[in-house]
């Protein structure tokens, strides 16, 4: 499978058949219902907050290994912290979806979410990794709202 | 060349392996391996009869048609009329005259929702559409009901993906002005029994379009024997440039129709009190049209129709056999439209992976395919289905390249269930 495991991280296709944090939020402190009209993902992310810090996130949708596995990870990667620190981390992670292949990602600050880096050599799948991002802040700015790829 | 290319395709059988040296695009590595192109019904690679076609006009004919009285001018309104008769002989209509050039179905199907529906729709009046469409044969019709207050309606499909006649025929009244239908799905590959639908939308008094985008590449097209009313095709998917299409319609429909777009060539004369239009088809072709993409698109269907068109279609029909049983013996893998009439597309859903992943593996692989909703939502929300991938046969594919599909889906299924 060595061809593959350039986009197909192990970790990738782990999160995408376990999901974590896939639940819904009763009640939550923001939601947001994200589409990526192109290849009919859907997914909606719940927030709980303390103060400004992300006290409790989850995820509910359906969508593509990519988009799945990112959501999953996102939601790992950015529990307890605070919303400066979530939209610091989504520039970083968009730069690593979307530079030139040879920006190696600063694996000591994105931790886990480096396994994304080989996105950026299919332009056609930026979306689906970012999908989650855009819904998330579209949460934890507006406390609702929808968001479109396109 | 070109004579060469197609006095072997008259003599000869079918032989797959020459026809593919035709088609320069072919001839390529996708990602270190060969390309198996079969993303089809989204558009066909062009063989080089049509692109020299088109480089000789520009190289040597290139001029603006009609009222120029230089040679040049002479020469690429010939060519571009000359055209028109291919045109008419591989739909087998009636009269050159009632061909039309457009960009494509889309503008074609435009053109007839908002000319045609002008003089036959209104409140009260309905259009009939079916669950296959792709949006090119919805949206403009619900434009057109919205502005002349009309009412659209759906005619449903079987889960096997064929249209239900019996649901239609209760569907059909005084009060149907049209039946918008497609020829073939691009979605599912299902072939409409046109004759038949346009037998009881006649009788019904109602006008049939046929969205022909998915049919003129691979089937006979013959509007006299399908009996429709207006027939829509676009050149790219039949082995055409992309930006060139036809809308046929009959010319005593066409003759009451108003002008869809004003402009220059489309007049008699102009004045600020009175503009008289010129006759059909001038009247639907305003402004300098796409003259090169007109050549090409008379080249590409010189080049079918010089084909052995009886093995060309039991070619794609063995290829749809195949990778039909070729995928279905696939863990895991659904088969989406069965409809025991098809075109070469085998649409289909994996159960451990996404449509999306499904496609960029096969791009790993140098295999192309095509996934997502296929332009196609309603069809996909009936078949409680977010997207499928779809593989589309052409005239140039081989069974090997079905071997490459399957071997690649193999692959997916074995990276995606593995734990
Ligand atoms: C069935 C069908 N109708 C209409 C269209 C629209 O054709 P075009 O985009 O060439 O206008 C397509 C193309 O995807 C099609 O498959």
């Amino acid at each position: 499978m060595s061809e593959f495991s350039e986009l197909y991280q192990e970790v990738i296709l782990d999160h995408n058949r376990r999901p974590r944090n896939f639940r819904v939020i009763e009640h939550p402190d923001g939601s947001a219902v994200g589409h990526n009209p192109l290849c009919g993902d859907e997914i909606t992310v719940y927030v709980d907050m303390d103060g400004d810090a992300v006290r409790d996130v989850t995820f509910q949708g359906a969508g593509c290994a990519i988009s799945k596995a990112s959501a999953s990870m996102m939601t790992e990667a950015i529990r307890g912290k605070s919303r400066d620190e979530v939209i610091r981390l989504f520039d970083e992670f968009h730069r690593m979806v979307t530079d030139d292949p040879s920006a190696l990602p600063d694996v000591e600050r994105m931790g886990k979410l480096a396994a994304f880096s080989g996105v950026c050599e299919f332009p056609a799948r930026v979306k689906c990794a970012s999908l989650a991002w855009h819904t998330l802040l579209a949460a934890i700015k507006d406390g609702k709202g929808i968001v479109t790829t396109e | 060349m070109s004579l060469q290319v197609l006095d072997r395709q008259i003599d000869g059988s079918f032989d797959v392996e020459r026809i593919r040296e035709d088609f320069p695009a072919l001839a390529q590595t996708v990602r270190g391996r060969p390309l198996v192109y079969l993303d089809n019904a989204a558009t066909t690679q062009k063989p080089l009869h049509v692109l020299d076609a088109m480089r000789r006009f520009y190289t040597e004919d290139n001029a603006n048609i009609h009222r120029g009285v230089h040679s040049l001018s002479q020469r690429a309104t010939d060519a571009y009329e000359c055209a028109r008769c291919v045109v008419r002989r591989f739909m087998n209509a009636p009269d050159n005259r009632e061909i039309i050039y457009v960009r494509g179905t889309t503008e074609a199907i435009n053109l007839v929702a908002s000319s045609y529906g002008s003089i036959a729709l209104g409140p009260g009046r309905e259009v009939l559409v079916t669950e296959l469409e792709h949006h090119a044969n919805i949206v403009p019709w619900q434009m057109a009901c919205e502005r002349f207050g009309a009412t659209l309606r759906v005619v449903p499909i079987t889960d096997e993906g064929e249209l239900r006649l019996d649901t239609l025929a209760g569907m059909l009244s005084s009060k149907t002005a049209i039946v918008a239908v497609g020829h073939a799905s691009n979605a599912l590959g299902t072939v409409n029994p046109i004759r038949e639908i346009c037998r009881m939308a006649h009788e019904a008094g109602a006008a049939v379009l046929v969205d022909g985008a998915q049919a003129a590449g691979h089937l006979p097209v013959d509007v006299q024997s399908l009996g429709c009313d207006f027939y829509a095709f676009s050149g790219h998917k039949a082995l055409g440039p992309t930006g060139i299409g036809v809308l046929w319609g009959r010319m005593s429909l066409l003759e009451q129709m108003p002008p869809y777009q004003g402009g220059g060539d489309m007049i008699r004369t102009v004045s600020f009190e009175k503009t008289t239009y010129s006759d059909v088809p001038g009247k639907f072709e305003a402004g300098t049209p796409h003259i090169a993409g007109v050549i090409g698109l008379g080249a590409a269907l010189e080049y079918l129709m010089a084909c052995d068109r009886v093995a060309m279609e039991a070619h794609e029909r063995d290829l749809l056999q195949y990778a039909t049983e070729r995928l279905s013996a696939i863990n895991g893998l659904t088969v989406v439209g069965t409809a025991p009439n098809k075109i070469g597309i085998v649409s289909f859903v994996m159960d451990a992976a996404h449509p999306h992943d499904i496609g960029t593996i096969a791009d790993l692989q140098g295999v192309a395919i095509r996934t997502g909703h296929h332009c196609a939502m309603p069809l996909m929300k009936r078949l409680c289905l977010p997207a499928t991938a779809r593989a589309s046969f052409a005239l140039y594919n081989t069974r090997a390249e079905v071997d490459a599909l399957a071997d690649a889906l193999e692959r997916v299924h074995g990276l995606f269930s593995g734990g």
